[in-house]
């Protein structure tokens, strides 16, 4: 399921399996997220249906509810007797929870809102009228949608991309409930500082920390630089 | 060939209620106050307003018919469609907005192309340019353009220059006169101004609370006089002239018409150069007896047709001069003291025309 890491020097360092992992991670999540977001932000930006407050309530809850409890349910709905475990047992003959899979369908849930809200947005805010005039030139509502909506919405798209990668590398709790900390497969970067720091190894905590929290700001920085580009032009 | 059409649409407490057939060469307006149902029957036509219920046929191809479950969605439509906004893409500049209906038009054949178009609205300079850096008319120049080459079937403009001001308007409506005269596409042009219908309309459909008042040759339309719409402080009438000789000491253009000639300040395009005339009804006055020192250079003896009755202080006339007929404004108390009758023959003195060439270069 997951790929091998690099050979090569940027990653020869204590920690590094974890970061590759968690960079898989956040990478799988977040290009699955906008596959899901895309349909389903379009979806609550346009609908006029009494279930849309429902769904919206859904989307939003990983931002209020404890990643423990998140991850208490994913553990019971994914594990082997679960609903979604079971099925998948029979599927592929492995267990969900504990697993590199089980993670991204955690992870996909738990950066859920940070993928919709920002698309939900762009989407609302696009002109219906330019919509129309692509359908009078000869665009086909899926034809205009690729064509103008997703380019009209580049800024939402931008956030939805970065805010569910920076989201998803940074969870723990939801990891630590269905993952647990298997080398390879479930131990991500988060788990692995919580790990050194119990065992007292500091240099290695500060280390993989400050990889995180360096690259955590570029990656946010680089977002409202080029968004702030983007709205003046 | 012509376009048929039959819609019935009900909006809370407004009701379109259309049965039309409409020529398919030249320029048909359609003409009504705001929220008469004008831009409505557009998009009925173009297949926006999925709920209308009705028919339409093109030619011979039915585009939509519910009776019959055909009902074509709006990209298989061969519209091209100019809306009273621009409604460019932003994230494209001019030649990618262009590119866009160009592109999805199906291989069907276009006999004008691209540059054809490109340099018919004048756009050479602009295609670099992104939409925000457009003047207002420029934009709707782009945007007239970019419907145009989608290759369309029938052209649907839906008051492209009410957006405008003044200056802005008299910079596109010159572009709007070559697409008249260089390009066979019918367009249906939709206004509430009636300088514009007179100027670029050959056929009018006036509408009224979504019901169609008149569909004629805009000629005729102009001279009926049982339409509010056409009988206020605007009413006139379209005469077709041609040019015959310029003066040029007192710089006057002598037109020839089916009822005589007329000599206009200015000059205006080449001997034998068609044009178009517009008379408003109250620029024309009456007298019996052709007066001997007048300063009026245009007096022509025409027939009373009709008079309009009623209590108003003014009342509309309409005359036959050669084959055209003209309206007139005058007051009751002059049709009374000149006991002016149908079949009367009277003296039309002309006080001012408005002139614009359809032919082709422009004015």
């Amino acid at each position: 399921m997951t790929a091998a890491m690099p050979e090569s020097g940027l990653f020869n360092f204590p920690g590094a399996g974890p970061l590759w992992l968690s960079i898989q991670l956040a990478a799988t999540t977040m290009v699955l997220l906008i596959a899901i977001g895309t349909p389903l932000g379009w979806w609550l930006a346009r609908t006029s249906s009494r279930w849309k407050s429902v769904v919206q309530a859904v989307v939003a809850l990983p931002i209020v509810l404890p990643p423990t409890v998140l991850g208490f349910y994913l553990l019971i709905v994914l594990g082997p007797n679960g609903t979604i475990g079971s099925w998948w047992v029979t599927l592929t003959g492995e267990a969900l929870t504990f697993s590199f899979s089980g993670l991204v369908i955690a992870s996909c849930l738990y950066s859920l809102p940070f993928a919709v809200q920002p698309l939900q947005g762009a989407f609302e805010a696009l002109d219906r009228r330019d919509l129309e005039a692509a359908w009078t030139l000869g665009a086909s509502r899926v034809d205009a949608f690729f064509t103008i909506a997703v380019p009209q919405s580049a800024r939402g798209y931008l956030s939805a991309v970065v805010l569910s990668f920076a989201h998803t590398l940074g969870e723990f709790g939801v990891v630590l409930m269905v993952g647990g900390n298997i080398p390879g497969e479930t131990r991500v970067i988060s788990i692995e500082i919580y790990d050194q720091v119990e065992s007292l190894n500091y240099a290695a905590a500060h280390q993989l920390s400050a990889i995180l929290l360096v690259f955590a700001f570029l990656v946010l920085f680089s977002m409202f630089v080029v968004n702030r580009r983007w709205e003046r032009t | 060939m012509s376009i048929t059409l039959r819609y019935a649409l009900q909006r809370g407490d407004f009701g379109l209620d259309v049965d039309l057939k409409i020529p398919v060469h030249g320029i048909t307006g359609v003409f009504g106050e705001s929220g008469s149902g004008k831009t409505t029957l557009l998009r009925c036509m173009a297949g926006l307003e999925r709920p209308a219920i009705g028919r339409l046929v093109i030619g011979s191809d039915v585009w939509q018919d519910q009776s019959k479950n055909v009902m074509r969605p709006v990209h298989k439509r061969e519209i091209g469609y100019v809306f009273q906004e621009p409604r460019l893409f932003r994230h494209l500049n001019v030649r990618r907005n262009l590119d866009y209906g160009w592109r999805r038009r199906n291989g069907r054949s276009d006999a004008s192309g691209f540059d054809h178009i490109v340099t018919l609205l004048g756009l050479d300079r602009l295609l670099h340019r992104m939409p925000e850096a457009l003047s207002g008319g420029e934009a709707q120049r782009v945007a007239i353009a970019r419907a145009l080459l989608c290759a369309p079937r029938v052209v649907l403009m839906d008051e492209p220059l009410a957006a405008l001001d003044r200056a802005r308007k008299d910079e596109i409506l010159p572009f709007l006169d070559r697409l008249h005269a260089e390009l066979s596409l019918p367009i249906i042009y939709v206004s509430h101004n009636i300088e514009e219908m007179c100027r670029l309309c050959d056929h009018l459909v006036v509408i009224e609370n979504g019901q169609i008042l008149a569909n004629e040759d805009l000629q005729s339309a102009l001279v009926r006089m049982d339409l509010p719409i056409l009988s206020g402080d605007e009413a006139g009438s379209v005469i077709y002239a041609t040019v015959k000789d310029y003066d040029a000491d007192y710089e006057l253009t002598r037109f020839g018409f089916s009822g005589g000639e007329l000599l206009l300040p200015g000059q205006f395009g080449e001997v034998a150069a068609d044009a178009r005339l517009r008379i408003r009804a109250s620029d024309i006055s009456l007298c019996r007896d052709r007066p001997e020192h007048s300063t009026i250079l245009n007096i022509l003896p025409a027939v009373v047709e009709e008079l309009q009755g009623g209590r108003s202080p003014s009342i509309l006339l309409r005359l036959r001069i050669g084959t055209d007929r003209l309206i007139a404004r005058i007051t009751r108390r002059s049709r009374d003291e000149l006991n002016l009758q149908p079949g009367d023959t009277v003296l039309a003195q002309i006080k001012a025309v408005a002139v614009r060439n359809t032919a082709r270069g422009g004015v």
